[in-house]
């Protein structure tokens, strides 16, 4: 049985379509990532699995209840961390455990002893009885975490985990994940940090206006959009672009700038035929790189966008969306 | 689901928890009341020489207090919204009923916490006759139905008015009118024929009037009926702040 299964699930609204029917299934055990820029609807589909709003169409499946006919049992058997903050920072890091443990029905003992584990986890034990709010960003991230596996769930949500934490933190949350994989729990990511699904996650999925573009593991992934991907900075890119198209080098590039930069098999061999041709033709190599595909690379290849040239207004429209409720 | 006793005891809880952890807030909450009562009891009472004003408005400033820390702790719904806690109390596995009277009552736990202190420095200030403990039982029963019936009203209005900035127009165009224009301050048989008129429809001039008979045995509409409306107020008021707070979303 699959963790998760979605089907067709759509949540508009008005009428612009947050998620516009997505389908997908988590396997037990699996780390699972939906890769995508802001307002790609990541968080919609997060709310919808949770239960925290309703899909306008479509179902889901989470843990082998019903999203919508048996959203309590979802609840019960799931962890969530937010990808804003939600832990009480006028209460101690104890009382935020202690009272989550109490709305998930556990009982005294389970809960001291729950709250010990999983502080320790986080390595936030020292802090235990320390009010929140004197809490850095990354230590509340930290409690958000070891509060989301506070009542044992089967499955784990994390919305953004690393948004907005230095690298240093990153690499921190990112092994407290890789040990909560290890401990079999299903997990299921929201990140538009490329390197994050990279490093972290089983099975990727590439969302974008709501849609999905790609699923599969990294690597296969990566090896889908071919061998090498050579990148060549010039003054005059478009030329550039046109003659190697022109000259049968690759079948199409990608201008960003001033880079031009295609696939091909085998990028090395190429390199100085690439500058053969540019030099004849007098137009400026400034540098030239051959670099193995990257998830940005596959990104790129099915979005048509880097995931940094997104702007945030799409995002803003969701917000606000959101805050005036539905 | 039902509504879950442990549940309900775990938002309760967080309410209480939050109030005595701020110790600030606590104190600071009590400084207007304890003005109104020494400052304007004391300087209305020299101006009418025989008449301890103090004691008349002594039910009011318990009712002011009241008033204050129920509907705000009501309201903080909203602060909950905008600092992402109230997220974590929606994706929990608790009905809506079960947040709606867990905070309910620790709100009103808060407000009457604040309401004694209000009530035994009172009396001595005041001079007013330390009450029986039959009539202490029927105050604190009283000041707990009034107190929950604001704590539901804040929590109405912060499920549908979302915006922080909110926060200081209820206080303008809820709390301060619920107050000034009830018999707070003035005996309803001496107001000018208008504000008898509101006096009598608004809610706050019951929970006044029966403390009053309680402290002063100076009712106007009799204790018992003091009590009906004040309980009919609750039924009302926490039904709507059910319904209103099930549709609000995160």
């Amino acid at each position: 049985m699959d963790a998760v299964v979605v089907s067709n699930l759509v949540k508009k609204f008005n009428s612009f379509a947050a998620v516009n029917g997505i389908s997908f299934s988590v396997k037990k055990g699996e780390l699972f990532g939906l890769l995508g820029p802001n307002g790609a609807g990541k968080s919609t589909t997060i709310y919808m699995l949770t239960t925290l709003i309703q899909p306008t169409s479509g179902t889901a499946v989470v843990n082998g209840f019903d999203i919508q006919s048996q959203s309590d049992k979802v609840r019960e058997s799931i962890g969530i961390v937010f990808q804003d903050q939600t832990v009480d920072t006028r209460l101690s890091a104890y009382d935020n455990l202690d009272i989550h443990g109490r709305m998930y029905g556990m009982d005294a003992e389970s809960r001291r002893e729950k709250i010990d584990e999983v502080l320790q986890l986080v390595e936030l034990t020292e802090w235990k009885y320390k009010e929140v709010k004197t809490f850095s960003g990354g230590m509340r991230r930290r409690l958000e975490i070891a509060r989301g596996l506070m009542h044992t769930p089967d499955i784990l949500f994390l919305d953004e985990p690393t948004l907005g934490l230095d690298p240093q933190t990153r690499r921190h949350i990112w092994s407290y994940i890789e040990k909560l994989k290890e401990m079999g729990i299903t997990i299921v990511l929201t990140t538009h940090y490329l390197e994050e699904a990279d490093y972290l996650c089983d099975r990727v999925a590439i969302i974008d206006h709501g849609k999905i573009k790609v699923l599969d593991t990294p690597r296969a992934l990566k090896s889908a959009i071919g061998g090498n991907i050579i990148s060549i900075s010039s003054r005059e890119p478009q030329r550039l672009s046109d003659l190697f198209i022109r000259k049968r080098i690759c079948d199409k590039t990608r201008i960003s700038e001033t880079v031009v930069s295609f696939e091909t098999k085998d990028g090395a061999k190429l390199v100085p035929k690439v500058m053969e041709i540019a030099l004849k033709e007098g137009i400026g190599v400034e540098s030239i790189e051959v670099h193995m595909p990257s998830l940005e690379d596959v990104f790129i290849y099915y979005t048509g966008a880097s995931i940094r040239d997104e702007k945030g207004a799409e995002s803003d429209f969701v917000a606000r969306r959101r805050r005036h409720g539905y | 689901m039902a509504i879950e006793i442990s549940k309900v005891y775990a938002v309760w809880l967080r309410e209480v928890k939050r109030f005595t952890n701020s110790k600030s807030r606590m104190i600071g909450s009590l400084g207007m009341p304890l003005l109104f009562l020494i400052a304007l009891g004391g300087g209305f009472s020299a101006m009418v020489p025989g008449y301890n004003y103090q004691a008349f408005i002594l039910p009011g400033i318990l009712a002011m207090t009241i008033l204050f820390t129920s509907v705000f702790s009501g309201v903080s719904i909203i602060w909950d919204r905008e600092f992402g806690f109230l997220k974590e109390m929606l994706a929990a596995p608790a009905s809506r009923e079960t947040i709606v009277i867990g905070r309910t009552l620790g709100g009103a736990t808060t407000a009457i916490l604040q309401g004694t202190i209000i009530l035994v420095l009172g009396i001595f200030v005041t001079g007013t006759p330390i009450p029986t403990i039959e009539s202490l039982a029927a105050i604190f029963a009283l000041m707990i139905i009034f107190s929950c019936f604001l704590v539901a009203i804040g929590i109405a209005f912060a499920s549908v008015v979302q915006e922080v900035e909110t926060f200081q127009l209820i206080m303008n165009l809820l709390i301060m009118p619920l107050f000034f224009l009830s018999d707070a301050l003035f005996p309803i048989d001496k107001m000018p024929g208008w504000l008898r008129a509101v006096s009598v429809f608004n809610p706050i001039s019951y929970a006044v009037d029966g403390l009053r008979g309680l402290l002063i045995n100076a009712s106007q509409f009799g204790i018992m009926f003091d009590f009906g409306v004040s309980i009919a107020a609750l039924i009302i008021s926490i039904t709507v702040a059910t319904y209103l707070f099930s549709k609000t979303s995160i």
